[in-house]
């Protein structure tokens, strides 16, 4: 299995022309998963997954529940590392380091790899506060440099119109999608390398959504992003990549344009258009 | 496709298969009115031409009904894959068969003006070429209705003899009216009714390159040759 994997990513960038994405698609992949297998306990839920999320690029992973995408997710800032039991073996490089590694810190890397979940998870301080919280973990900053901070975060996040006159009142009081815009501004104001987003606009009214799609348009040019939807159209519009995974294994993975007009195998054909079992 | 499994949503399923049985329909009315058409100048039957000529309208109707019917489809189910390459396969098909019935159409007008000739010689050739074209449409339309790539890509293949034939046609009417000037205008009429077999051939051919993407997901490649020759072709009187 692992082998046709490899080859399937081989393949693909030496695809030409028909699907214009593909051409100018797959770049260098700034994370590289070899033979990763994953556990809960005696539930092995990833079965040697093989792919690469290229630089500064959307990779879009679809399936049904259960089918791994979330897991894969979490293996790539250790979220398993909180629950007993669980554990990842195999390769997810990063700048020639194996993050799934246990010596690799923790800490470090989720500041390098951050995550935004599903429902919005706004601290309950204030608005400015969401932003700078994370930011001190890691960084000694300034009055002054934090306040450029927190606004250059929430201006990439396309939420500084809608708050710079309310920085100081409680982040709860926002709506659904600017919660949801506000957790990926905290996000990206440690300034990682790859942004993680979970199923992120699953709660969110059909404009909301599209703020955030509009904004993971915007954010692609400086981070890396790997987005699990179940919104079919939404990995259409969203991903230069997607990979669909079905029962722990990733069956296929293919530019967008590629995978939702001619997917290559049968399993994948008959998820994407609705025909599944 | 056939061989999937049916769709989650039932309703989805039945559009689809209403889909195709709209365009199986159209090709079958298109198919009709090209068979009527040859018989019109083959048989010399005025009442054929008239039938054709009466029909056309449902043809263009049908297709306007496919054109909606898609455009419905994909703003309400925004198909994908298979399903999409399908659904705009219809709505290019539907076009290509439109165009047929609109040269089968030509033919019936131009056989009537025929009839008030006397013509010295056969009309065999033409009517190889329009059983070549019939045969062709036939499989086409075959191959819409079972989703068959091989079958496409046999008409694709075969259009080749029906340009032949045409070119050899072409030789054949013009030397006719070089030998008496009152063959021109029957010429004429026959020179336009082989030209427009030859292009409901080429319609014929764009079907099965359609049919084949939408089976496979690939296109054909471009290499078949276009077959009318007759743009350069020159024949100049002997002294």
């Amino acid at each position: 299995m692992s082998t046709t994997m490899n080859d399937r990513q081989d393949q693909i960038s030496a695809t030409p022309g028909m699907h214009a994405r593909s051409a100018e698609a797959i770049k260098e992949p700034r994370i590289s998963i070899r033979g990763l297998d994953f556990y809960y306990g005696s539930n092995h839920a990833l079965k040697n997954i093989n792919l690469d999320f290229p630089e500064c690029q959307v990779t879009g992973m679809i399936g049904p529940s259960g089918c791994g995408k979330s897991t894969l997710l979490r293996c790539l800032n250790r979220m398993y590392d909180l629950y007993p039991g669980q554990r990842a073996t195999g390769e997810a490089m990063m700048d020639g380091v194996n993050i799934i590694d246990p010596s690799v810190d923790v800490n470090a890397l989720r500041a390098r790899i951050g995550m935004v979940f599903q429902k919005p998870t706004p601290f309950p301080m204030t608005i400015y506060e969401n932003i700078a919280f994370g930011v001190k973990l890691h960084e000694r900053l300034s009055k002054s440099q934090m306040d450029e901070r927190v606004e250059w975060s929430l201006t990439r996040a396309a939420l500084w119109v809608e708050v710079k006159d309310r920085l100081n009142s409680s982040a709860m009081g926002l709506s659904g999608g600017q919660q949801q815009r506000l957790c990926i501004a905290r996000t990206i104001a440690v300034r990682p390398q790859v942004i993680l987003l979970d199923e992120p606009t699953s709660a969110l009214d059909p404009i909301s959504t599209l703020k955030v799609e509009e904004l993971i348009d915007e954010l692609k040019h400086d981070f890396t992003i790997a987005i699990v939807t179940h919104n079919m159209q939404q990995a259409a519009r969203c991903a230069d990549q997607v990979a669909f995974f079905y029962l722990g294994e990733m069956v296929e993975v293919a530019p967008a344009a590629q995978m939702f007009t001619a997917p290559k195998q049968q399993r994948t054909q008959e998820y994407i258009t609705g025909r599944f079992g | 496709m056939p061989d999937t499994p049916e769709h989650l949503v039932k309703s989805y399923e039945q559009e689809i298969k209403r889909l195709r049985g709209m365009l199986t329909e159209m090709g079958g009315m298109v198919e009709n009115q090209v068979a009527t058409s040859a018989t019109a100048i083959l048989a010399r039957d005025a009442a054929a031409a008239g039938r054709v000529v009466e029909a056309d309208p449902k043809v263009d109707a049908l297709e306007l009904d496919i054109q909606q019917f898609v455009i419905r489809l994909l703003a309400l189910r925004q198909p994908m894959a298979a399903d999409l390459r399908e659904i705009v396969a219809a709505l290019k098909i539907t076009g290509d068969l439109e165009r047929i019935g609109d040269y089968a159409t030509n033919v019936a007008k131009r056989s009537l003006v025929l009839d008030q000739f006397t013509l010295p010689y056969s009309f065999a050739a033409i009517g190889q070429m329009a059983r070549m074209v019939q045969e062709n449409l036939k499989h086409v339309i075959d191959a819409i209705g079972e989703g068959d790539a091989d079958k496409a890509v046999e008409v694709w293949r075969s259009d080749q003899s029906v340009d032949d034939l045409y070119n050899g046609i072409f030789r054949e009417l013009v030397t006719y009216m070089m030998e008496d000037p009152r063959n021109i205008t029957p010429c004429t009429h026959l020179l336009f009714i082989a030209k427009n077999l030859e292009r409901i051939g080429d319609h014929a051919t764009n079907i099965a390159e359609t049919i084949y993407y939408a089976v496979k997901g690939e296109v054909l490649p471009q290499s078949r040759p276009k077959g009318d020759m007759s743009a350069y072709a020159m024949i100049r009187p002997r002294e």
